[in-house]
């Protein structure tokens, strides 16, 4: 319905665009696209995250500014972002598409298949967040105690027994937020996906939030979308309340 | 032991070096981009850095002097500086209160402040865009597409977050500390003045700088919530998502100059922004 003014408004049964929602292949679609993003950027992220903060905590040569120089795509906008990668991944003009060409005589183009524009933005995000992981989990790392490793050592435990039984339990806080904030943000993302594919090819990219968008300004459909709205809100809020206990009350057995 | 030691050394800086290139890269080729005529940008790309005589200052000049982007910049620039001043302000009064007396629900007050953070920008955009353009209405002015408007609204975003980030930091601070000053007969405003303030420093200019990149950065409301007057460099940058060929370089520019702010952030607080990330979750 499109919207006139407030007072011309009528109600209309609390079923009805609920009850459509249910039924929207497109939207229930777009759901499952965001969770899996969330889930795959989420798993790469704190993985190679989790690596890197690692070898940041022993010393090597260049240090510094290795890490500095890694800080930097955590400031970028997201939408400067997606302009970076669509001007380096672009046919006709962008380094990547010429070097596949010139040496694996591969047509790089990010819009030719759906999966193929889902993994160039996967990693995208890894290349934007990552640096936000490591820097996270570097913060944990580096104010846990000394104790319990001396004594552990003392006991006879292994490197990997001392990361799986020490490490992992005590920095449990510290992962709670960043598991928290990386898929608060990345089941919400816009702007870069708007930036690279504009939710294209097909329905490959279109998460949540972009249908939403396309819903209220192309089709002006404004009831239905605010369903949609209120629907993904209550979605992501149980999500991360879901994680947030799970990973507090886990926290709390392992501190007893 | 010395030799794994050393191997363990090399492996590192390779693997960092290989990072760095992979960061590096892309934003390097953007500036490349931002500094080429459009016939130079046209077949093999060209990876030798421009010498500063062959600067194609067109680029910028176009957009920010004969265009509108001169004033998008402008408009940032005032929407941040207020957005970071406003929310800095409430946030370590609200934090401090928070922390130090006791509030019905203060555990969970937390989380539920979070959700606005959490929620899909998306969710927002539509009941945001008719409070802005039908309901808030003052005479014949609604706060749609004025820079006040988006203000405000950053600040709502902005806030919880604020908080959350100076939560710890204030927490941090001994309470005997407090109860010295007022024995001493100093009291509450003093206490926050003399002693919260200055002990904080650190922890609010990160607050402070980060409210200022969100507010920066915005895209998605700022677009729909402004049409000519309030629009900002986001906004501006995503009016070339359809752009091809001879546009690049100006795309290109504009993205450079948006991603200037980010730089000088950096180098501020490269030294606070590991353990101001640690959002309250480490208690050192």
């Amino acid at each position: 319905m499109p919207l006139g003014k407030i007072k011309d408004m009528q109600f209309i049964s609390l079923g009805y665009n609920y009850r459509e929602l249910m039924f929207d292949e497109y939207f229930i679609g777009s759901i499952w696209r965001s969770i899996k993003f969330s889930i795959v950027t989420l798993f790469f992220e704190l993985s190679i995250g989790f690596i890197l903060a690692l070898s940041l905590l022993s010393s090597f040569p260049l240090k510094a500014f290795f890490r500095s120089v890694h800080t930097l795509p955590l400031v970028i906008a997201p939408i400067v972002v997606g302009a970076i990668f669509k001007l380096f991944l672009v046919n006709g003009l962008g380094p990547v598409p010429y070097l596949a060409k010139e040496f694996f005589d591969f047509k790089f183009n990010y819009m030719s298949s759906e999966n193929f524009a889902f993994w160039v933005l996967v990693i995208m995000d890894v290349w934007h967040w990552t640096p936000f992981v490591t820097l996270t989990l570097l913060a944990g790392l580096s104010a846990l105690p000394e104790d319990p490793y001396e004594s552990a050592k003392i006991d006879g435990a292994n490197n990997f027994q001392i990361f799986i039984h020490i490490t992992i339990p005590m920095l449990i806080p510290v992962l709670v937020v960043v598991v928290f904030i990386r898929l608060m943000d990345s089941l919400k993302i816009v702007d870069e996906v708007w930036m690279l594919t504009g939710g294209g090819p097909g329905y490959g990219t279109r998460f949540t939030g972009i249908h939403i968008w396309k819903e209220v300004f192309e089709k002006r459909s404004y009831g239905y979308s605010s369903a949609m709205s209120i629907l993904y809100l209550y979605i992501t809020i149980v999500i991360c309340w879901f994680l947030y206990s799970v990973m507090v009350s886990r926290g709390k057995v392992d501190e007893d | 032991m010395k030799t794994s030691k050393t191997l363990y050394k090399t492996f590192s800086i390779i693997i960092w070096s290989i990072l760095t290139f992979i960061t590096l890269f892309p934003i390097y080729w953007m500036i490349l981009v931002s500094t080429r005529t459009p016939v130079e940008l046209y077949g093999k790309p060209n990876l030798s850095p421009t010498f500063f005589e062959k600067i194609y200052w067109k680029n910028y000049t176009k957009p920010f002097i004969d265009g509108v982007f001169g004033d998008y910049l402008l408009n940032s620039i005032i929407i941040a500086t207020s957005n970071a001043l406003i929310v800095t302000i409430l946030a370590v009064m609200a934090t401090y209160a928070l922390s130090r007396f006791k509030i019905a629900g203060a555990e969970t007050i937390f989380f539920w402040t979070m959700t606005n953070r959490m929620a899909p920008p998306a969710a927002f955009m539509l009941p945001l865009f008719l409070l802005f353009t039908k309901v808030f209405k003052f005479g014949d002015s609604t706060l749609f597409d004025t820079k006040i408007g988006l203000i405000l609204l950053y600040c709502v975003f902005n806030l919880p977050f604020a908080i959350w980030l100076l939560k710890g930091i204030i927490d941090g601070i001994p309470k005997e500390l407090d109860e010295a000053m007022i024995v001493d007969g100093a009291n509450l405003f003093t206490v926050f003045r003399k002693l919260i303030i200055p002990l904080a420093a650190p922890g609010i200019a990160v607050t402070s700088l980060l409210s200022f990149l969100f507010a920066w950065n915005e895209y998605l409301l700022a677009t729909t919530l402004s049409s000519v007057y309030s629009r900002t460099i986001p906004t501006g940058l995503s009016e070339f998502v359809t752009t091809t060929g001879t546009e690049w370089g100006t795309m290109a520019a504009v993205a450079v100059v948006s991603m200037l702010p980010a730089l000088i952030f950096l180098a501020l607080v490269q030294k606070y922004i590991v353990s101001g990330l640690t959002f309250g979750a480490v208690k050192a």
